[in-house]
C-alpha cells in the first residue's frame, strides 16, 4: 500500500478531524457549520448505489456550489416540513488514495440513524462517503463529496443531509 | 366474500378510516383491483430496449418480470416459479437469454415459457417426471401487455377494456405528449412510507394540499393555486390531471391569496442560486405542471423540466414504496441532461417539493389507525355531490372519483353512488 504509506500524517490528522465535525455538525443541528466544511465551488451529491452500478446519472441532491447547499439548508429551516428527529452519524476510518489534482482522495463509510422525539431509533441510512479533500492552512475542506447510498430505499423522506 | 363498507356519503365526501388499515381489505385489493379487469403501468419500454433486457417490476404485491425476447417482442409474466412458488429472477434488472430458478434449476425464457426441468426423464432410466406431466399447464401466468407509446400497461384479465378506452382522452394524448420523442432514462428513486398504498393514491388526486403543505411550491413560486391550471377526471372519474400554465399568474395575485394562511410566507426568502427555479419551456402547450394520474397507483409527472414516472407500490396495508423513473431525450443537449438532473433537487424522496409527502401520508396513517368505528375522512374542499372536473386546483373531488371506481371494483357501491 505505497499510496497509503505516503499520506502525510498532518493529512490524515486534518482528514480525521474533517469527518468527526462533518458528523458531529449534521448531529448536532449545526447544519451552517456542516455547510462551512466545504469549499464555495463544491460538488455536493448524494445518489442510491442502484443508480451508481447502472451507470445512471440520477441525484437525489445535488449541489453543484455552496450557496445551493445553503440554500437547501434555508429551505430545510423554513419551508419544509418532515419528519422530527434526532440524526446520529457514526463514519467508519477513512481511506486514502492519494491526491489527483491537488485533492486529496478519501472514502469512508457512514452509517446514520434517525431518533424520533420520543426515543425510538431507527436504522436510516448506510452508505459510503467518496470526497475529494482540499489542504488550506493544514485545515482539509471539502470541494466534493459523493454520498453513495446503499440504503436506495429512503425511509419516509430525506431531509437533512447525509 | 361477505364484505361491506358502511358509507355515511354515497358521494364518497366521507371515508372510513379503517379502509386504509384492515388486512382483509388489503388481500381482496389485490385480488379485485391489482388482478383485476383494469390496466396496471409495468414500466418504459426505453427500459428495455435490446432483446434479451429485462425488469422486475410489481402489479399490486406480485413480482412481474417485464422481458424483452430475441425477436424483440415484449412479455410480461409473474415471477414465480411452477415448481415451488420461488423467485425466479432476483435481479431488478439486466439481459438474458433465459432464466433460471435456483432452487431445482427449473428454466425460463425471455417470453415466460418453462422449457426446462432437470432430471426430467431421470437417471439412467431411473425417477424423473411422470410420462404425461405437462410444462405448458404449470407455466408462470402471463399477462396481457400493452405498449402504449413506450409505456408500458399490464393486466391479469383476460379480456377487459382496451388501453386507449382504460386511459381516456387526456391519458392517451398525455402518453403522446410525453413520448413523442425517444426518451433516455436518468434513473431512479425510491421511497418506504408507512401508510396504506391509498393514501398516497389520494395524495396524487389532492391538489387542494399542493400548495399548502410544499411550502416550497409557494415561496419561490414554482406553483402556486393562484396560477391558471386545473384538475381534469376521465369519464368514469378514475384518473385525473393536475394541471398549471407557466408564469400565469403576479406576486400580487398570490401574496393576497394567501394572506392569512398560517405557515405560509411569501417574499420572506430568495434562493442565493436561482438554477432551481428556471424553467425551459419543452413543450407546445405551454403547461410547467403536467401530471396525469392512472388508476390505481401511477403517474407520469413533469414539474417544469423533470419528467418522471412515479409507481406506487402497495408493501403490506401499512407500507407503500413509491419507485420513480426519471427520464429526459435522446436528443437532450449534455447542458439539457444536466438541468434536468438539478431539477430532480425539486423532487424524490430528498425533492424540495416532495418530501413532505412521505411525512404527511405517514402521521394520517398512524394516527387514523386508532379512530373509533364509524370515523371517517372529510372530502368536501371542491363541493359535495356529482364528480366535476374544476378549472382551479382547490379541490379534492378527484379523490372521491377514486373511491368510486374503488368501490364498484371491489363490489361495495353504496346505494346511488356517484360515478
Amino acid at each position: 500500500m505505497s499510496v497509503t504509506a505516503a499520506i502525510p500524517q498532518e493529512v490524515r490528522n486534518a482528514v480525521a478531524d474533517l469527518l468527526a465535525e462533518y458528523g458531529m455538525a449534521l448531529d448536532q443541528d449545526r447544519l451552517e457549520d456542516w455547510a462551512s466544511l466545504f469549499t464555495d465551488d463544491c460538488d455536493y451529491r448524494v445518489i442510491s448505489r442502484e443508480n451508481e452500478e447502472q451507470n445512471l446519472p440520477n441525484v437525489m441532491i445535488w449541489c453543484d456550489n455552496r450557496a445551493m447547499l445553503l440554500d437547501r439548508i434555508e429551505s430545510y429551516r423554513h419551508v419544509n416540513e418532515y419528519n422530527l428527529h434526532w440524526d446520529r452519524h457514526v463514519i467508519g476510518l477513512p481511506r486514502h488514495f492519494g491526491q489527483v489534482d491537488g485533492l486529496w482522495q478519501v472514502e469512508a463509510s457512514y452509517s446514520a440513524f434517525q431518533t424520533d422525539l420520543e426515543g425510538a431509533t431507527r436504522l436510516f441510512s448506510v452508505g459510503r462517503y467518496r470526497m475529494g479533500l482540499l489542504m488550506v492552512s493544514g485545515i482539509a475542506r471539502i470541494r466534493s463529496a459523493v454520498v453513495v447510498a446503499d440504503t436506495g430505499l429512503i425511509p419516509t423522506l430525506l431531509a437533512t443531509p447525509l | 366474500m361477505g364484505f361491506q363498507v358502511d358509507w355515511e356519503r354515497s358521494d364518497y365526501s366521507r371515508i372510513p378510516h379503517w379502509l386504509y388499515h384492515d388486512e382483509a381489505v388489503y388481500r381482496l385489493e389485490m385480488e379485485r383491483i391489482f388482478r383485476g379487469p383494469l390496466w396496471h403501468y409495468l414500466c418504459l419500454e426505453a427500459e428495455v430496449p435490446n432483446p434479451g433486457d429485462f425488469r422486475t417490476t410489481w402489479v399490486g404485491d406480485t413480482s412481474v418480470v417485464v422481458s424483452r425476447d430475441r425477436g424483440g417482442d415484449l412479455h410480461a409474466w409473474v415471477n414465480r416459479c411452477s415448481h415451488r412458488g420461488a423467485t425466479i429472477v432476483r435481479k431488478v434488472q439486466g439481459n438474458a437469454t433465459d432464466h433460471v430458478c435456483i432452487y431445482h434449476r427449473w428454466c425460463y425464457s425471455p417470453n415466460g415459457d418453462l422449457t426446462g426441468i432437470p432430471f426430467r426423464r431421470g437417471l439412467k432410466g431411473e425417477g424423473g417426471m411422470p410420462a404425461d406431466f405437462s410444462p405448458a399447464s404449470v407455466a408462470p401466468s402471463k399477462l396481457r401487455l400493452a405498449n402504449f407509446h413506450g409505456v408500458l400497461f399490464g393486466t391479469f384479465a383476460e379480456t377487459c377494456e382496451s388501453i386507449e378506452d382504460f386511459l381516456g382522452e387526456f391519458g392517451t394524448s398525455m402518453i403522446r405528449r410525453f413520448m413523442h420523442k425517444p426518451i433516455r432514462i436518468l434513473g431512479y428513486s425510491r421511497q418506504l412510507i408507512h401508510g396504506n398504498w391509498k393514501l398516497y393514491a389520494e395524495n396524487l388526486r389532492d391538489t387542494y394540499h399542493a400548495s399548502l403543505l410544499h411550502e416550497f411550491f409557494v415561496t419561490y413560486g414554482v406553483d402556486r393555486a393562484t396560477q391558471r391550471g386545473g384538475v381534469k377526471m376521465d369519464a368514469r372519474h378514475r384518473h385525473n390531471m393536475n394541471h398549471a400554465y407557466a408564469a400565469s399568474d403576479t406576486q400580487e395575485e398570490a401574496r393576497a391569496a394567501y394572506a392569512g394562511t398560517a405557515g405560509v410566507e411569501l417574499d420572506r426568502m430568495r434562493l442565493r442560486d436561482q438554477k432551481l427555479l428556471q424553467y425551459i419551456p419543452e413543450f407546445e402547450d405551454g403547461m410547467n405542471l403536467a401530471a396525469p394520474t392512472f388508476f390505481p397507483s401511477s403517474i407520469i409527472i413533469q414539474i417544469n423540466n423533470t419528467l418522471g414516472t412515479r409507481h406506487i407500490r402497495p408493501k403490506g396495508v401499512d407500507q407503500l414504496e413509491v419507485f420513480q423513473t426519471l427520464f429526459g431525450y435522446e436528443d437532450d443537449t449534455p447542458e439539457m441532461t444536466r438541468h434536468r438532473l438539478v431539477l430532480a433537487n425539486l423532487v424524490g424522496p430528498a425533492g424540495l417539493v416532495s418530501m413532505e409527502d412521505g411525512e404527511a401520508i405517514e402521521i394520517a396513517h398512524r394516527t387514523s389507525a386508532s379512530a373509533p368505528a364509524g370515523s371517517s375522512s372529510v372530502v368536501e374542499m371542491g363541493g359535495r355531490g356529482p364528480l366535476r372536473d374544476l378549472a382551479h386546483r382547490v379541490t379534492e373531488t378527484p379523490i372521491r372519483g377514486f373511491w368510486s371506481y374503488w368501490s364498484e371494483l371491489m363490489g361495495v357501491e353504496p346505494e346511488g353512488g356517484v360515478r
